[in-house]
């Protein structure tokens, strides 16, 4: 999918999906209720809910429910044109009886974060049974932690049915233990061709000095990082500490060189469409979502040398008051009906793969069902690689240390 | 007995305010002091410690941004001055009746928010925005001219934001002088600019000095305006604090930084009292 062809602008059913994602992932300016609750530091963590080491026993004690609460995104899951309602989730309720509260309340991981660890170190319930975290240091946190359940793989048969070997045994949750796939994105490179004047394939153009002072990169570290080791040729996945320091050479290089305009987290897309940037890193969905603005100009493109990709993954945690509920969630998203009626709404990269002949022979929308970013054939996934899954905090502090001063330089 | 409640009373009538200081000031500023000597990591907590290690790293670190802040609050400070200056001036002696009205016009923008307020000028000044496209279209200035991204971009930024908290003080102040003391100078034959010059500026010095700790502390402080209108090498020091504390979890690197800080503002607001005397500006107050 190195060059996508751009839908046509006139298919509705098609714009609906593209503008409707979920907000940007990227880091908001956050309020000073977050940090109040970051800075709950240190004390008594890990007490009743935590403590639990059988969890086979566990699992067995559990009594079905017919409740389930659900934190998500803003905007990601299928909702009727009056925003009522969500179709998805009324169809689980009518075939399993178990009624959802659905709960649009992360804005980005680092806030969400910083509300339930508090919480969830002093032993207490966070009131959500199932949340959606991007694969970072922040569900490392929870993982290393023990804040997430392990999940009872034989209630879910159908991820092992169903689920495409993207989302497959990740590297951040070996063997899928803990944690199952929402949806998944690229970061790639967006651009503007009218300011660029020719078509862009190669990373090596984020750093062509004949765009010095419009180049677009990413502030949050992880996703530098990956682009300087993609540009040398490194994976970022197995990549090591040795390696960081190259890929920091390299993006210090085009730092001095004047190349980079400037670090941006998710506002990076409106520099985009007013021109102030050309070529930059870029979410995918962001730019679709720009081309349905009006911005049709705007392209995508995942570079020959690879990108990146993310995982935002559903996962219980410790506490939850239905846990059996949140697996029969999990269970009923990785058929191929549920995930094709939500991607028809959202987007993203589908988990299932089989949910693309479903949207387009049930849902009849060939769009969004042959969009490479959408359902990518086998070949473009092995271009994508996931972010280094770090083992603790000392390693990833050294990540931020060596990628960190290039940001604030 | 009398005579000793009537000792101590003074004290007793300040308890409340002193209760208040220990609150909101002395315990965070205590608690953050202890963070940034303690040794620990944010999944296993924090232990009390005299680990010093966080300020020299922070100061190896980060001096270019700490000299960098201090600059672009020294030099936005200044301009602020020189246009608030007049502003104030004029409203206190030419205002006449529409004093409030001014005053009130002045204030205006600060109802919308900070943030708002910033965004608005990144997208007045953006590359192909109003006023750059507009001149780059009439071949005024090359196509690769920017603003946004530039230290000036940054320090305009502070300046606006900071001009109707230094006029406010100078008005006060200006507003306060004596009118007989004015024409009393003209009468021994002070030129108008002797006049403005030995008599106005002396006695409006509270205001500027006020103006000067209200617009200063907070410019250097400041990250928002970096944030939004700077680019690769106009990170101020709250940039880097910011980022420690939220996306990188370095709660004990943020709290030295931020203690730094501190410590830089109070020297530097000690010199700028030693040189101009702050018995001078109480003279001038009384």
């Amino acid at each position: 999918m190195s060059k996508t062809s751009l839908p046509d602008g006139q298919n509705l059913a098609f714009l609906r999906g593209l503008t409707q994602p979920r907000l940007s992932r990227g880091e908001f300016m956050r309020g000073a209720a977050a940090s109040l609750a970051a800075m709950a530091l240190g004390g008594a963590r890990q007490a009743d809910a935590a403590a639990v080491t059988d969890w086979n026993g566990w699992w067995e004690a559990q009594k079905p429910t017919n409740e389930f609460i659900f934190a998500n995104w803003p905007l990601y899951i299928d909702v009727t044109s009056d925003g009522k309602d969500h179709p998805s989730l009324d169809a689980f309720t009518k075939q399993t009886g178990i009624s959802v509260t659905y709960d649009e309340v992360i804005q980005d991981d680092p806030s969400f974060y910083a509300k339930v660890a508090p919480v969830l170190k002093s032993g207490q319930p966070t009131g959500y049974d199932m949340m959606v975290i991007t694969d970072g240091w922040y569900l490392t946190e929870l993982l290393l932690q023990k804040f997430l359940v392990p999940l009872w793989r034989e209630k879910v048969p159908n991820f092992d049915k169903n689920a495409g070997n993207s989302v497959k045994n990740p590297s951040y949750d070996p063997g899928n233990k803990h944690t199952m796939v929402w949806q998944s994105g690229l970061t790639g490179i967006g651009y503007n061709p009218k300011l660029t004047k020719r078509e862009i394939t190669s990373l090596e153009d984020l750093w062509d000095p004949a765009f010095a002072g419009h180049i677009g990169m990413f502030s949050d570290t992880n996703e530098l990082g990956s682009f300087g080791m993609l540009k040398l040729g490194i994976n970022p996945t197995t990549s090591t500490p040795a390696d960081w320091t190259k890929a920091a050479a390299v993006l210090r290089d085009q730092k001095d060189k004047k190349l980079v305009r400037q670090y941006y987290d998710q506002s990076y897309i409106n520099a985009l469409e007013n021109g102030d940037i050309w070529i930059t890193m870029a979410w995918s969905g962001d730019i679709y979502q720009a081309n349905s603005k009006g911005y049709k100009d705007l392209k995508f493109v995942v570079p020959k040398e690879g990108c990146s990709i993310w995982h935002d993954n559903m996962c219980i945690p410790v506490g939850a008051k239905n846990p059996l509920s949140a697996l029969a969630w999990m269970n009923y998203y990785y058929t191929p009906e549920a995930a094709g009626v939500i991607e028809d709404y959202v987007n993203y990269i589908c988990p299932v793969p089989a949910a693309k002949d479903y949207i387009l022979s049930v849902i009849k929308d060939p769009d969004v069902a042959n969009s490479p970013l959408v359902f990518p054939p086998e070949s473009e996934f092995a271009k994508t690689h996931e972010f280094r899954a770090f083992k603790n905090y000392a390693e990833y502090k050294a990540w931020v240390n060596t990628f960190s001063p290039i940001v604030q330089g | 007995m009398r005579r000793l409640s009537r000792h101590f009373a003074p004290y007793l009538l300040s308890l409340p305010s002193w209760a208040y200081l220990t609150v909101f000031f002395v315990i965070p500023l205590g608690s953050m002091l202890g963070l940034a000597l303690a040794t620990g990591d944010p999944l296993d907590g924090y232990v009390a410690s005299d680990n010093f290690s966080e300020f020299s790293l922070g100061f190896s670190q980060y001096h270019a941004e700490f000299v960098r802040s201090f600059f672009y609050g020294a030099v936005s400070t200044v301009i602020t001055l020189v246009i608030a200056y007049p502003v104030a001036y004029w409203i206190a002696f030419y205002g006449g009746r529409n004093k409030s009205t001014y005053l009130f016009l002045l204030v205006l923008p600060f109802f919308v928010t900070f943030v708002i307020r910033v965004l608005a000028w990144e997208f007045i000044l953006s590359d192909e925005g109003f006023v750059l496209g507009t001149l780059k279209s009439l071949g005024l200035i090359p196509q690769t001219t920017h603003i946004l991204s530039t230290q000036w971009a940054v320090i305009g930024g502070l300046v606006y934001n900071s001009l109707a908290y230094y006029v406010m003080p100078l008005y006060v102040a200006l507003e306060k002088i004596d009118r007989r003391v004015v024409r009393a100078a003209n009468d021994l034959y002070a030129t108008p600019r002797v006049a403005f010059t030995r008599v106005i500026i002396p006695l409006s010095a509270p205001g500027i000095f006020a103006g000067f700790l209200l617009v200063f502390v907070t410019n250097v402080g400041d990250f928002v305006n970096a944030y939004i209108l700077g680019g690769p090498g106009t990170y101020m020091i709250g940039n880097v604090i910011q980022d420690s504390f939220f996306d990188n979890q370095d709660y004990p690197l943020a709290a030295a930084l931020s203690s730094m800080l501190m410590f830089l503002l109070m020297v530097a607001i000690f010199l700028y009292a030693k040189t101009f005397g702050t018995d001078t500006i109480q003279d001038y107050a009384a």
